[in-house]
């Protein structure tokens, strides 16, 4: 199995004390298998979607990766899991603006060790940006960055890749686009692949859809 | 404020503004005052008297030149005591203080010096006759003196014969200057022919004519409701000549006091009133109004006369500043003199 | 509405209490150093300024005797009395203060500021009684005396009428000299024929300790000028990142229909407020520095020049005027700019800081231009400047072109690297250290200038030092010197000395005129002290063998420049024509010399005979000399001077100068330090979306936090870098220029590259130091704060 969660729990300290955010999430994803994370804005699912790309830690619970788990991960492990095995793409605000596109779409793969021109290439090619990579990420359109964000996120060939709502910010005209762009790659390199979502339409193209509610799945 | 002239105010307490001096008209601690029925010893009285507050010797003299330009020139030096005694070196309380001027129809020049009596500066000498500060001096005996005096801007050398007697002012010498009795030793020698030699900027000029020496000591010298005074040395075509003051009081009252010489010397003292004196013009000279043309009357002796100002620029820019300087005299006599005011403000 | 508005304006602050320090914190800091080095120039000078009031030096000229001796006070009154304006001055040390006695009825008016302020006290102090009158510290050394407080005194001086001061010095019926009323009476007799034993010394004749003294002052305004150039970098900064971070308020303000000439308005005044109190408070700071540094300042004008500066400090009340001037003039400048950019933003212009704005926009270009026209205008100046003002102007338009190019320059290094990084990491540490540049330009900048200034005053400093010493070395080769009071003597002195040391060098001069300029002639012995020691500007060959054949001729700078003469001109001298042959530095020295050998000397000037000597001999056997021949000739102590002592005391006094100078360095360096804290933490706000997603990416944040401090460090380093050959620039200008135009001569450049090492360390410490928190907080950033940078409802 490719990610296994367990029994996570996850709250965050307020004013009036802590507030639990997950109570007991278990799920399970696998090479190739893709799942759709829906539920109400607040519902958690973002802070699930962090917690398993290693860029926060569970209060409980467990999170295996390819068989070890990362809750075990210190800062520089889970920096490492982000890497070159995780792949994360945001709604937003994905990309480094001192970088150039090009140079942005190859960060992640060339941090890991794990860049490849030719693949980096097709990426680019596929995700019609070819033109684009002497630019800044400010001079692009939002679809292009997010285009540009996905890409980067695949360069590394991750066995997993997350996603937090990548269309939300976008016209559904181009939504609709870079989310075939995605599926598809994503569907090419093997990848387990875990998005959350607002939109049934968009959870109904995916292999599973799993719904969260008040910290646990409805 | 500055040093000099808080000495220069010490000097000149006279010419000052009354009321800044008024602790020298009423005290007199450790001096000696001036008394009624004075008798003189010459020469001894033509020297210094320590014990005195102030004292003077000044002349003024009105002198033509060859061309007929008419010239004012005066010669002073004051004493004053920080106390009654004498003595040598620099601590010596004895201060002196030279003012030397030259007034011609255009220009006035002024010269000041100060100096202290202990160290052999400046002072005076009975017999043989010397008074001097600095290269300044006026030596010889009463009737034939020498006088010298220089500056950046003049320099003069004058030979002074007297052709007359001593005079003495009020009773006897006793001049009284207020209703409260303040009064002073008043002496002059107004029948001094003059002449010599002028160096001016413009260059030097032989000048005659006639000059008077006044000589006064005292300890309390003005009242504390007098603010100035206006006095005036006239000598007359006809021989006489006429001494007289007005002493300004803050009550917007005068007090006046005359002394009529007759040709011959004779002197007749006039109480306070019978002088008077009304300004009839002003002139506006180092910002101040201040009276050029007179009506001078002393109506016992037929005197209505207007007394004008031969330069009304004649302003003193001295420590202590005041008007002095030669006038010319018309109406029911004529003649010139010399006219010195304080006071103004 | 105002109210509403001010209240909306200031929650700013209330919310953001770091940018308020820091805005108040950078003006009280840059008025602080300006009127910290004001301060004690201000205060060395008014020191000057009141010694020469006490004792009319350099007003005035004086009368004395020839040999120095006190005359009788009957001179005195022989003079005035022939008509000479005299005053006299009797002096002498008690308990080491010097008394000066004065008569304050002779003398001319500023001399003695004798505060009187009754008539009563006046009779006193005339008739002896009086009390002395002295600064506070002054006073102290004088216990047992009657001491009125008066501070316009100079240090180390008690001013009392002449009577008492005789009194007290044990010198009755004494006067030391006489100073001479500038106007005096149309005719006079001439001094010889009334006092031929009095000499008059004109007032210019002790000014040439005045021109090192101009120098020091010179380098000490110089810092001045440079804190006060690195104080405005650091005001402009500070107002401009206000006025940045404010756009949000200010574009909600407005589009609620507040006017914008109302905005303007309250936030001009707001700004001025702020000057104002930073403003007071570095005034204050900057009379804890002047009170720091005065002590050592005292003591270096002290000792090289012998003028007594007071220790202590008196708060001025133009420091306060000067201060709040230059924080509020400072503000306004800064303010101007910003107001003015604000009124012309359209109403609905981004409300986010503009992060990349200035690298790309037509800032950049103006900038560029303006750099470039400046620089310009320094290499043309440098060229052809001379007189102080174009050298200054030289100055400024050097700095400041340099610092608005060094943005732009660092850009295109910084472009460069990353270019040529190989892994991706250092490519995008390059590329994000360019994208830092425009918020931390401002304080990149002060820290070059602080630097720039740093080694340019520490070069001219130092140079001065060696090129001093260097020239009491050839000047003072001889071991001994001792001087004769008359022909008798000095012939005892020759037959004394010459069996018992190495050798006798005489030293003859007259004064005589070169090309119509005061000159010096001296006549030198062959000796291969001369030979060995001095070092020359411009030396024609075997120069020593032709001058002291008779043929040619010597001269020092300041005749060589002001007279345009050159190495093989000839002038004529009496009857002969000699040929130039060398040019000397002559340091100090207000007039021309020249130097021809000692049998031309005695050919051309038969009358003249030496009066002082030089003598050669070991230098431990100097002090065993003087002890025997006073014994044996008597000639006392006072007429030798020993060599060594005068160097070991010359370098004692640059040592104190090089304390003042190395406490302003890290001064102007803490200043620039503080600069550089206060921008990273300005941007550490827009840093964090910025390092986010390489962090989400598989950074960490150790690693972004060690990048951060390598960041600073690195662009202090390039920034020192480029500051160095400014720095030099600068010296060179002060040196070469300014120095000229002010003193007439040159000073040699020396480098100094251990000093300008251990600046540069300095340096990087300082931005190490300024980045050290700001990175440990980045290192620190909860993972939730970079996670609210994706979030969806961000
Ligand atoms: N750093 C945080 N501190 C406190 N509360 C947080 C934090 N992050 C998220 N939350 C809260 O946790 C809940 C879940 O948030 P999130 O996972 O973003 O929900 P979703 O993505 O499903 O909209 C929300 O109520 C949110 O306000
Ligand atoms: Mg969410």
């Amino acid at each position: 199995m490719l990610l296994t969660v367990q029994d996570i729990h996850k709250s965050y300290a307020t004013a009036d004390g802590p507030f639990a955010v997950l109570r007991g999430i278990d799920l399970t994803l696998g090479a190739g298998e893709t799942l759709a994370l829906t539920g109400e804005s607040g519902s958690g699912k973002s802070t699930l979607l962090h917690l398993i790309g290693g860029l926060d830690t569970p209060d409980r619970g467990q999170i295996i990766i390819n068989g070890s788990d990362i809750a075990a991960l210190d800062d520089n492990g889970r920096a490492h899991l982000r890497r070159g095995t995780v792949g994360v793409v945001f709604q937003q605000f994905n990309l480094i603006p001192s970088l150039k596109v090009a140079d942005n779409i190859a960060f992640q793969a060339r941090l890991a060790n794990q860049y490849d021109p030719a693949w980096t290439a097709t990426l680019t090619d596929r995700m019609g940006l070819t033109s684009q990579l002497g630019k800044y990420p400010e001079q692009l359109s939002g679809g292009q960055q997010q285009r540009v964000a996905i890409a980067r996120t695949l360069a590394p060939k991750p066995r997993l890749v997350l996603a937090d709502e990548p269309t939300g910010n976008l016209d559904e005209g181009t939504a609709a686009i870079v989310m075939d762009l995605m599926l598809e790659l994503v569907r090419e390199t093997g990848a387990g692949l875990l998005m959350v979502t607002h939109s049934a339409a968009l959870a109904a193209r995916l292999g599973r859809r799993l719904h969260l509610r008040a910290g646990q799945v409805a | 404020m500055n040093a000099k002239a808080l000495v220069i105010a010490l000097l000149l307490p006279l010419m000052a503004n009354a009321q800044g001096f008024a602790g020298l008209g009423s005290d007199s601690a450790g001096f000696s005052v001036p008394a009624p029925n004075p008798t003189f010893d010459f020469p001894r009285d033509h020297g210094p008297h320590d014990d005195y507050r102030i004292e003077w010797w000044y002349v003024t003299a009105n002198l033509r030149s060859a061309d007929g330009t008419a010239y004012g020139l005066q010669w002073t030096l004051f004493r004053s005591a920080l106390a009654p005694t004498g003595g040598a070196g620099w601590a010596a309380p004895q201060l002196w203080m030279g003012h030397a001027a030259v007034t011609t129809p255009t220009d006035h020049y002024v010269s000041e010096r100060l100096a202290r009596g202990g160290i052999g500066q400046a002072g005076v000498t009975a017999d043989p006759f010397s008074a001097w500060i600095d290269d300044w001096q006026m030596t010889g005996d009463m009737d034939a003196l020498q006088m010298t005096a220089s500056s950046p801007d003049f320099t003069y050398d004058m030979t002074m014969t007297a052709d007359g007697p001593l005079v003495f002012h009020g009773d006897n010498g006793f001049s009284v200057k207020s209703a409260a009795g303040q009064a002073s030793y008043y002496y002059s020698q107004p029948f001094y022919d003059i002449s010599g030699t002028l160096s001016l900027p413009d260059g030097d000029f032989a000048v005659t004519g006639t000059a008077w020496l006044d000589r006064e000591w005292s300890s309390q010298p003005l009242a504390d409701n007098q603010t100035g005074w206006d006095w005036f040395s006239l000598s007359f075509d006809d021989g006489a000549k006429m001494m007289g003051f007005r002493l300004q009081q803050t009550d917007g009252q005068n007090y006046t006091s005359a002394t009529w010489i007759a040709p011959d010397g004779t002197a007749t003292a006039f109480p306070n009133g019978a002088f008077t004196a009304a300004p009839l013009m002003t002139h506006t000279t180092a910002n101040r109004d201040i009276p050029v043309r007179w009506h001078v009357q002393l109506p016992e002796k037929g005197v209505n006369v207007i007394v004008d100002a031969i330069n009304p620029d004649a302003w003193m820019t001295t420590s202590v500043p005041y008007w002095e300087g030669p006038v010319r005299v018309t109406g029911s006599h004529t003649g010139h003199g010399y006219l010195e005011m304080t006071g103004y403000e | 509405m105002t109210r509403a508005t001010l209240q909306a304006l200031l929650s700013h602050w209330w919310r953001n209490p770091l940018q308020l320090f820091t805005l108040l914190a950078g003006l009280a800091l840059a008025t602080a150093l300006w009127s910290g080095v004001q301060a004690v120039n201000a205060e060395a000078r008014a020191s000057y300024r009141a010694a020469a009031a006490t004792l009319g030096e350099g007003q005035y000229d004086r009368l004395g005797r020839r040999d120095g001796q006190p005359m009788d006070q009957a001179t005195y009154i022989t003079l005035r009395r022939a008509g000479w304006l005299v005053s006299p001055v009797v002096q002498g040390r008690l308990n080491g203060v010097r008394i000066v006695g004065i008569d304050p009825l002779t003398a001319p008016a500023g001399i003695g500021p004798v505060r009187l302020t009754q008539g009563a006290d006046i009779a006193d102090f005339l008739v002896g009684n009086g009390p002395l009158f002295a600064n506070a510290a002054t006073a102290g050394r004088l216990p047992d005396l009657q001491i009125t407080i008066t501070p316009d005194i100079a240090p180390g001086s008690a001013i009392t009428d002449i009577g008492a001061a005789q009194r007290l010095l044990g010198k009755p019926g004494q006067i030391d000299s006489l100073i001479v009323a500038p106007v005096q009476p149309r005719e006079r007799p001439d001094l010889a024929d009334i006092a031929p034993q009095l000499v008059r010394q004109s007032a210019q004749g002790g000014s040439d300790i005045g021109r090192l003294t101009d120098s020091f002052h010179l380098n000490l305004t110089a810092f001045g000028l440079l804190s006060f150039a690195v104080g405005i970098f650091i005001v402009n900064g500070a107002i401009g990142l206000a006025f940045e971070q404010r756009r949000p308020v200010v574009r909600t303000l407005r589009a609620l229909g507040l006017p914008l000439r109302r905005l303007i308005v309250l936030m001009a005044a707001e700004l001025m407020f702020f000057a104002l109190i930073a403003g007071g408070v570095g005034v204050m700071l900057g009379y804890v520095i002047a009170a720091l540094l005065l002590p050592d300042v005292a003591a270096t004008l002290r000792g090289l020049y012998g003028a007594d500066v007071s220790g202590t400090l008196q708060l001025r009340p133009v420091w306060w005027l000067s201060g709040l001037a230059i924080a509020l003039g400072g503000t306004a400048i800064a303010a101007s700019g910003a107001l003015w950019k604000m009124s012309r933003m359209p109403l609905l212009a981004s409300a986010q800081p503009r992060a990349l704005a200035m690298a790309a926009g037509q800032g950049a270009v103006m900038q560029g231009a303006a750099a470039a026209l400046l620089l310009v205008i320094a290499l043309i100046l440098a060229l052809t400047a001379d007189g102080l003002i174009a050298g200054f102007a030289l100055l400024g338009a050097l700095l400041i072109g340099a610092a608005l190019a060094l943005p732009i320059i660092l850009d295109r290094v910084l472009a460069a690297t990353s270019a040529r990084a190989k892994s991706i990491t250092a490519q995008w540490f390059w590329a994000d250290t360019r994208q830092q540049l425009p918020g931390l330009s401002l304080a990149l900048m002060a820290l070059l200038l602080a630097m720039a200034a740093n080694v340019g005053v520490s070069t001219m400093v130092s140079s001065f030092r060696l090129t001093f010493t260097a020239f009491l070395d050839q000047r003072l080769a001889s071991e001994l010197y001792v001087s004769a009071q008359d022909a008798t003597q000095a012939q005892a002195i020759i037959a004394y000395a010459t069996p018992r040391v190495d050798a006798v060098l005489p030293i003859q001069s007259v004064e005589t005129q070169i090309a119509g300029l005061q000159t010096e002639v001296f006549g030198a012995r062959d000796h291969r002290t001369y030979r060995d020691n001095w070092t020359f500007l411009n030396a024609a060959p075997d120069l020593w063998d032709t001058t002291f054949a008779g043929q040619t001729i010597l001269i020092n700078e300041q005749l060589s420049r002001r007279a345009n003469l050159r190495i093989g001109d000839t002038v004529p001298l009496q009857s002969q024509t000699l040929t130039i042959a060398g040019v000397y530095g002559d340091y100090g020295n207000p007039i021309g010399q020249a130097l021809i050998s000692e049998d031309l000397f005695a050919g051309l000037y038969p009358t003249v005979t030496p009066q002082r000597f030089g003598l050669r001999m070991d230098r431990s056997k100097v002090g065993d000399f003087v002890t025997r021949m006073a014994a044996d000739i008597g000639i006392p102590a006072s007429q030798t001077i020993n060599q060594a002592g005068i160097k070991a005391f010359s370098l004692g006094v640059f040592d104190r100068t090089f304390t003042v100078t190395t406490a302003l360095n890290v001064l102007t360096l803490a200043v620039a330090g503080f600069a550089i804290l206060m921008s990273l933490l300005t941007l550490a706000s827009m840093r964090v979306p910025q390092l986010a997603p390489a962090w989400a990416m598989g950074m960490t944040r150790a690693q972004l936090g060690r990048l951060e401090l390598l960041r600073a460090v690195l662009l202090a380093m390039l920034t020192a870098s480029l500051a160095l050959p400014l720095g030099l620039g600068l010296a060179w200008a002060l040196l070469a220029v300014v120095n000229v135009a002010a003193f007439g001569w040159q000073l040699p450049m020396y480098l100094f590259p251990a000093d300008y090492a251990r600046l540069g360390l300095f340096a990087l410490i300082a931005a190490a130091l300024a980045a050290l928190w700001p990175a440990w907080r980045l290192a620190r950033t909860p993972p939730a704060d970079l996670l609210k940078v994706f979030s969806n409802e961000r």
